[in-house]
């Protein structure tokens, strides 16, 4: 798999036709300290909520660019994916959340020393936004400014 | 991902991205991406198997560290 054979025809299509924003220049941040010394955010495109968070909107044309914050040591058990996507199976996710927001193995691997320490916030948001543009606009700054606060300095992005 | 991880990058975060698509990896040009052979919905290989995710994370997370990487890095996840 990781290619597009997995989709419908339908999807293969429009992942082939769609304009993918091009990042140019690549910014580059070179790490600073050692993955030891490091604290880490997680991010991911799942739309996972907790049990309190209103799931995302699945009506939104363009797709819900919305953010939630989850707490780092919140438990596995209590959270849900809500992405609205037909093109994939969530049976894996909805079974392990830590598939696509692996808030368990991250602490593990705290615990282990391979990294330092964990932020106390994780982002969610969900992906298959056809227009990125407000999501890269309006949500996504004013969150990155709480990460510099919280000195955050690596950050893992997981889609799914 | 790819987009967010960049504005990341501009503020001094250091990124990593995993990547289930290496064809849109290659247009987007995120600043670090670990490609993975998975299907979508299993960024992280199987569910309820935490060796194997703790695997793709140590691999991801690595790239952080490796000095000989220049943007934009494309690595590709070789199963263990």
């Amino acid at each position: 798999m990781g290619d597009l054979s997995e989709f419908s025809f339908k999807y293969r299509l429009y992942l082939k036709a769609y304009r993918w924003r091009r990042i140019d220049p690549v910014p580059w941040t070179p790490l600073k300290k050692p993955l030891p010394d490091c604290r880490l955010v997680l991010i991911s495109s799942a739309a996972i909520v907790t049990a309190d968070q209103d799931p995302f909107d699945n009506f939104i044309r363009i797709g819900d660019t919305g953010i939630r914050e989850i707490p780092w040591d919140v438990d596995i058990a209590t959270l849900r994916e809500t992405h609205r996507s037909k093109a994939f199976d969530h049976t894996g996710i909805r079974r392990d959340p830590n598939l696509a927001f692996p808030v368990d193995r991250l602490r593990e691997m705290a615990e282990a020393g391979f990294i330092g320490s964990l932020n106390h916030r994780y982002l969610s948001i969900m992906g298959s936004v056809t227009d990125p543009a407000q999501l890269i606009k309006t949500t996504i700054p004013p969150v990155v400014s709480k990460l510099v606060d919280d000195r955050v300095d690596i950050a893992l992005l997981i889609p799914v | 991902m790819s987009l967010v991880a960049a504005e990341l990058e501009r503020r001094g975060i250091s990124t990593v991205v995993i990547q289930l698509l290496r064809l849109v990896t290659e247009k987007v040009r995120p600043p670090r991406a670990l490609a993975v052979p998975f299907r979508h919905g299993y960024p992280l290989d199987s569910p309820n198997d935490p060796a194997k995710q703790r695997a793709v994370l140590e691999a991801a997370l690595s790239l952080l560290a490796d000095k000989s990487l220049q943007p934009p890095a494309i690595v590709d996840y070789e199963v263990r």
